[in-house]
Parts: structure tokens; sequence; C-alpha cells
């Protein structure tokens, strides 16, 4: 296998749920040896979010946990325990990164604080994911993607005037997160490399929103700069039409398509419709006229319901439009283009057989992003890190089991 | 004082719309020497403005006008001034600590400088429709001659390879390409209603832009290499969308959007409270918080409710139980429902608006907004730091740049070019100059 851009870096990951583990998992796919650290008998409480593979509610079968964990090692351990918190130092005296995402509370009053690990290791990269951040009045308090969303992110613009703030679909603030999570962890390895020394990077999931483009940094700058507040606003074609041309989601023959205009697409759009005469036309003279635009609509739509989506979208693409069918997943994976790129990949997995996964996020042309092994199953690696790592004999390791610790 | 984690390490880019500036933001952060190049004879649409110069009546004054994106078209206290470019909202939002110089590309003598600014540059990003840089000749292949160790990245929407691979698409489409707009929306409206500009696209692409460019640059520490990133920006959303698409490969099951729901929690969604246009979110994850929900409300009558006892209960009774649950919210204000109930353990929060957040309690006492003084902008609060890292402490360091604001900085201190040099070529508008010297896009 082909070497790959961080395969001397190690991990040891306490993060659970979603946030922290992509953080682990972006670096594990390209090459950083990440050790999981999981509560004995249970595992990360990921395990038990659904979907499941074939719906069967299983330790193993969690589809979030199976994609969040490729390229880890699983260990148990009870880090409760006086001989669990001693087995973590012993792990963390020879790692480049911890990343943990408990609230800010849990690592100091389990005695593994920032502190307490760079005593062992001064190099140590200590990343903490949370919700709100280390320090500040919220600190202790619980978050949920939706509430993290309506605080951090742009839920105020989200949705239309007059309904509730609508969240984004799925956990993408989780994920986020996580991505922001990588870059920062990152760069503190950077800097413990150049500097010789490690530190404690505070990531709140509240700010990475806040900071993050699209597009809540971008409408605090509209609000700080001139007091624009920008909210919910009304379906586009009725109320804040601007050009003749779509702009929005339309229905068409097999379901939506995503369409974009510039003033200066309206033959574009002509050509692609095959109507070129239109451009002629009297009444399509204005392109900025409201009043053609509704005109232009009864046009639009009955040629819109003439074809499916798949067929609108290499007619745009011809004409140089922006422009896209609205996917269903399903039409996601059969996307030719993404097959012609080899993005989703099959993935074997002892419970589950072969499953088909998102791909990588980029391709590097030297160190590639890589499956060395599918999500661990719950302690899978104990005896690997335990014996072969860190020294402890078999014996040892019933003796740990039987104790809690693991 | 500490240096910062990417001090020493230059990055040259051409960042255009969202995803670019926000990954070249987050390195420039982190401290490295962010050169944007620039054109006076190209202006990049969106990036610093609709138009080089829009007449003061295309300058929006509320986040409504325009189709709704006036808080992106916005200026400057709604003013355009003599430098549009340079008191654009948007390009304040994403520009700190980045340094701005002007070359024409097209030509080869603009060329010529570009190449003699790689050659003592670490990485080059850009961001550019798909034919851009072939169309320039300047391709990975042609700066690894100037520069054998360069990393190179480039982020169209659709990648650099693939049948669409020329299509150029934004962040709308590149959204609804990859299914997030399918799972957004109301569940009682159909999709032509639901079209909120928010493209999580640009946020995914943009950081794991910038983790890429770690991670090369990584590789390069160790082994000398530097080499091609190739980032489609739609390959960088669908792993945030893992749980979808993967009921779809596990069970052929084809998710929808669920509107503010949950599959498994109740009470869980948006809840409009006293004032205007205020709300809060709720989230309620287990029989063990809905006691701790119903403690904080004071118990009314109907939180005993049989039906709402366990968990398929309320998820099955869930239209009564939210209007339940907002008769008590539009008694509150949205920050007094976050106090009571996280008094209890739930997680809850406003939906904050842009004006709350500059007075949100945690967002000031992290200090996530810095005041920045600019040349054509004033003083203002400017959104932060999307992270702490206390021994290399980031902050915002420099303003946003003016259009060719670093030009002498660049040829002459990077370059060493001597002044007759630089005017020569800027006689002829090859390199150098602050404004557009052309009007219209279009």
């Amino acid at each position: 296998m082909p070497e790959q851009a961080l395969s001397d870096v190690k991990v040891i990951d306490l993060s659970w749920y979603m946030a922290g583990p992509y953080c682990t998992k972006l670096l594990a796919d390209y090459g950083a040896n990440v050790i999981k650290i999981e509560k004995p008998g249970e595992g990360d409480p990921a395990r038990r979010i659904g979907p499941f593979f074939k719906d069967d509610p299983h330790l193993e079968k969690s589809g979030p946990f199976l994609h969040l964990n490729t390229n880890k090692k699983s260990i148990t351990l009870n880090l409760k325990s006086e001989k669990g918190k001693k087995i973590l130092k012993e792990l963390v005296k020879d790692a480049d990164i911890l990343v943990e995402s408990f609230r800010p509370r849990v690592m100091p009053g389990l005695g593994l604080d920032y502190e307490t690990m760079e005593k062992i290791n001064p190099k140590l990269v200590m990343v903490s994911i949370s919700s709100f951040g280390q320090t500040g009045p919220y600190r202790d308090f619980k978050a949920a993607e939706i509430v993290e969303y309506a605080m951090g992110g742009e839920m105020y613009s989200t949705g239309i005037a007059g309904r509730e703030p609508l969240k984004l679909g799925g956990n993408v603030v989780q994920y986020q997160a996580g991505t922001v999570g990588a870059v920062a962890a990152m760069g503190a390895l950077y800097a413990a490399e150049l500097q010789e020394a490690g530190q404690h990077v505070d990531i709140s999931i509240m700010e990475t929103q806040a900071g993050s483009a699209d597009r809540r940094i971008i409408y605090l700058m509209g609000y700080i700069c001139a007091g624009v507040l920008t909210t919910r606003w009304p379906p586009p074609r009725e109320a804040v039409r601007m050009l003749i041309m779509p702009q929005g989601v339309y229905p068409c023959k097999n379901g939506f398509i995503n369409t974009l205009s510039l003033p200066q697409w309206w033959p574009r759009y002509l050509q692609a419709m095959e109507m070129p005469e239109l451009l002629e036309d009297p009444r399509f003279q204005n392109i900025f006229s409201m009043e053609a635009g509704m005109e232009f609509d009864a046009i639009w739509y009955s040629w819109l319901a003439d074809h499916n989506k798949e067929e609108l979208f290499e007619k745009f693409i011809n004409a140089k439009i922006a422009s896209a069918p609205v996917n269903s997943p399903e039409d996601l994976l059969k996307n030719p283009h993404l097959k012609e790129r080899e993005y989703f990949t099959e993935i074997d997995h002892p419970e589950t057989g072969k499953v088909t996964y998102p791909g990588a996020p980029f391709k590097m042309s030297d160190t590639p992003w890589q499956i060395r092994s599918p999500a661990p199953l719950l302690g899978q690696h104990n005896e690997e890190i335990y014996c072969n790592i860190l020294g402890y004999t078999r014996d040892d390791l019933v003796k740990l089991r039987e104790s809690g610790v693991i | 004082m500490a240096k910062l984690p990417l001090e020493g390490v230059r990055i040259v880019a051409i960042p255009v719309v969202f995803a670019g500036p926000f990954g070249t933001m987050l390195l420039a952060d982190l401290g490295a020497e962010l050169i944007l190049v620039e054109s006076v004879h190209h202006f990049p649409p969106i990036t610093r403005g609709y138009m080089p110069r829009p007449p003061q009546g295309l300058v929006p004054t509320t986040g409504a006008t325009f189709g709704g994106t006036g808080g992106i078209q916005t200026y400057f206290d709604h003013w355009a001034g003599d430098r549009p470019w340079d008191r654009f909202a948007m390009f304040h939002a994403l520009g700190r600590n980045k340094i701005s110089c002007c070359m024409d590309l097209t030509r080869p003598e603009g060329q010529d400088v570009f190449k003699r600014l790689i050659n003592v540059s670490d990485v080059f990003f850009e961001s550019n429709a798909p034919a851009t840089m072939e169309k320039l000749g300047l391709t990975y292949d042609t700066l690894k001659e100037v520069k054998e160790d360069l990393i190179y990245l480039r982020m169209p929407g659709l990648g650099c390879t693939g049948p669409h691979k020329y299509c150029s698409l934004f962040g709308a489409q590149l959204q609804a390409l990859a299914g997030h707009t399918w799972l957004t929306g109301y569940t009682d409206l159909d999709l032509t209603t639901t079209q909120s500009l928010l493209f999580h696209c640009d946020a995914s692409s943009g950081a794991t832009a910038a983790f890429a460019i770690l991670c090369a640059l990584h590789y390069r520490k160790r082994t000398g290499k530097g080499q091609f990133i190739d980032l489609a920006q739609i390959e960088t959303v669908v792993p945030h969308l893992a749980d979808a698409v993967m009921d779809y490969t596990m069970n052929g099951r084809i998710q929808t959007a669920m509107g503010n729901r949950h599959p498994y929690m109740a009470p869980h969604g948006v809840y409009r409270c006293r004032g205007d246009d205020d709300w809060v979110a709720i989230a309620v994850s287990s029989d063990e918080e809905w006691e701790g929900f119903c403690r904080a409300l004071g118990n009314p009558d109907w939180c005993s409710e049989e039906r709402f006892s366990t968990a398929l209960g309320r998820l099955e009774n869930q239209d009564e139980l939210d209007k339940l649950v907002e008769e008590w919210t539009c008694h509150h204000d949205n920050y007094e429902v976050m106090h009571i109930l996280q008094k209890e353990g739930i997680a809850a929060g406003p939906v904050i608006s842009q004006r709350d957040a500059f007075r949100d309690a945690q967002l000031v006492s992290r200090g996530f907004f810095e005041a920045v003084s600019h040349r054509e902008a004033g003083t203002h609060l400017y959104p932060g730091m999307l992270w702490k890292m206390p021994k290399t402490p980031l902050s915002i360091r420099k303003p946003p740049p003016c259009l060719g604001e670093h030009n002498d900085y660049v040829f002459k201190d990077i370059l060493g070019m001597s002044d007759e040099e630089v005017a020569e070529l800027e006689k002829e508008n090859i390199i150098g100059g602050d404004e557009y010297l052309i009007e219209s896009i279009f």
C-alpha cells in the first residue's frame, strides 16, 4: 500500500457520537494510527444510533458508527478506575494527539485534565470538542444538533418567512465541528513539532458554526457593518423575483431541479430550451420585468414537465447554466460523475459484509485516502494494544477484564 | 512571543466565492502568509461584490432585498463608496489575515511574475471554475517545473476528473446534487417552497480543503515531497450526510426531509417565543429528560398524560405535544426558556439572530468577536477564531486586504524586484494596481 500523509501520527481517541469521531476519522483515513477507547460492555453511544444494517439494532451494525470509525482500533477501558487511568496515561506517553468530546467537567473530574496530560507528554496536542467550549457561562449546558444550529448557525435565516426557522437535514453541524477539529488538530500538531510543545485546543461547536461560511459568518458581517438582519424570506417567485429567468427549485417530469440565473444567461436558457425565437419575442425584451417573468413561467413550467431531471441536467450543462437535479440519496448513489470518479467505496465488515460508504473527501496524488480496516468491533484490539504495545501478558488481560477495567 | 503554527509557510491563493475564501481563511488564521493573487482586469463575481461599481440603487439596505441575498450583498453602511470592492461585507467576513497583490495572469509577463512567486512559496490553492487554470496553462505539471515540492490544491464543485468536470456549479446546485436539498425542508411543503440560501457544502469544503493542505504540509515536512490535491466540493459534503447515504446502501430506504423533527426524540423542534420572530430550539432525548422537562414547566396537567409518558407515545402524538409546548414557550423570552430548561439538563437554546449573536453571553465571554480597523471600512467587531489554542493564540492580526494593498511588499520584498522593474510592469498594468479597470462583468 502507498504511504499515507499521516502514517507517522499517533492518536488516542476518547471521543464519541459524531463530531469527535469525524475529526479522528479524517485523521485515520489519511493514515494516522488511531486507538479508540470505549467504555467496556457499552462502547461509543453512536453504536446505538440508527440507521442500522438491515434495521437490526446491534452494537456492531450502526450505520453512523460504521462510517465514523473506519481505520480505527478499538480497545475498551474504564476511565473511572484507577488502573484504567494509569493505562490511559501509558498510552498518552507515546501519542501525538488526544481527542475528547466529553462535557468540559468530565476530564478534570477524572483527574485527566490537560495539565496532567502535559506532565506525561509535553508534546501532546489535546483536542477538546464540546458544544459550547471549555469556558463561559454555557459551558455545562446540554445541546443537540438542532440546538447547536439554532445557537451557532444560521437557522434564523433558514426556512421561509412566517414559518418557524428550519434545521438543515442530517447532522451536518456535528460533522462540520469534526472537520474544523481536524484542521485545528493538524495546526496544533504542526506547531508542536516546530516548537517542541503541545497544547490544549478548545473547540466550541457553537463557534465552529458562528465562524463558518456559508453563511453565519457572512450574515454576522452584514449585520455589524450595516445593521442588516438577514431573516427568512418568502419563496422567491412570489415576492422577490429579479429576472424573468428562473431561480431556485422547480418541478419537472420526475422530480425537481435547482437552477440559477445571471442576467447574461437569458440566451443560454433559450438555447437549452431550444426556443431561440423567444429572443426576438416582444414580450421578453426586458429581462428584469416581473410581468415578463410571469409570462415566461407558463412556457418554462410546461417545458420542464416534459423532461426528466437527468435530461435537464445534460441540457443545462451543454448551455453552461448552473443547474442540477435535486437528488435523493438513491440518485446520489447512481450519479454517473461520482461513479466515474470511483467516489463511493465498498467496505467489508465482519457483521455486515460488504456495504457502500461515502469515499475520500479529497484525492491526494501521492498519499491517497485508504480504507485499511473497517470500523472496529467493540474491544477488537484489546490484545494487540495491551499485550503487543503496552506489554501486558494474557494473564494480566484476564485480570483486567475480571475487574471491569477493560 | 510564541510563533503561530504555520508561521513561515507561504500560500499563494486564487479563491473565489465562499468555499475557497473560507478554507484559505483558516490557513491564514493559523499563521500562514496567505497571498491573494488578484487582477485589476478580472472581477471575481460574488467574491468582492456583484459588480465592480454597483449603482447606489443596487446596494441593498435590508436582508430581504434582491431575492433574500441582501445579507451577502451588503456594503458597509449601505454605501459602496469609491472603492466598493474594499467595502463589500462578504469579502470582509472571509478576508482577514490575508494579503493582496495584483497581476494579470493572461499575459506572459504576468505569468512570469506569478511563477517567480510560486518559486518561493509552499502551496498554491485555487477554487475557480474548472477550466480556468488549464486555460491559463498554470496546471500542476507546469508549476511543478517551477517549484518541485509545491503543494497544489484545486477545488472545483465536481472535481478535476469525471464526465461533468467542466460543469460550473454554485453551492445551491451542489447541495441539490449531493442530496442535502432533498433532506432539508418542512414536511408539509414541497421542495419548491423551501429555498434558503444556506449551503453546507461551502462550509464542509472550505474546512476540508484546509485540512487537506495541512496533511500535505505534514507529509512534505517528513519527506520533502509536494503533491496535487483534487478536491471535489460535493465529495466533502456527502460524508456529512452519511446517515442518509448508508440508510440507502444498507436498507434501500430513501430518507426524506423531517423538518425540525428527529427519528427518536420528542419534543424536538423550534418553538415560538415572546417577541417578534423569536424562537427556541428544544430537544428531549430520553424519558428521564422528559421528566426534567415537565418539572421545568411546573408539571402542568398535560405533562402527566399517559400518551406522553413514553418516547414512542411522544413521537406518535407530537403534533399535539408541539402545540402544548409552544403554548408554554410563547409566554417566555427565548433566552429565558433556555435557562429554565437547561437548569433541568434539557438541551434548549434560542435561535440566535445576527443581532443577538453580538450580545450573546457565551460568544462575548469567550471573546469570539474582535475589533478590527480597516482603511476603507472603519472599525467594527468581526466574527473571530473558530477555536482556541492558548500557546499559539490565534487572532485577527491583519484586516481584510484592500485590492492590491500589498503589491509593493510582494513584488519588492518577497520577489526582490527593483523599483524600475516594478514601474515598468505597472505602466503596462501587468502587475500592481488597486482598482478595477473594468466596469461590468456582463
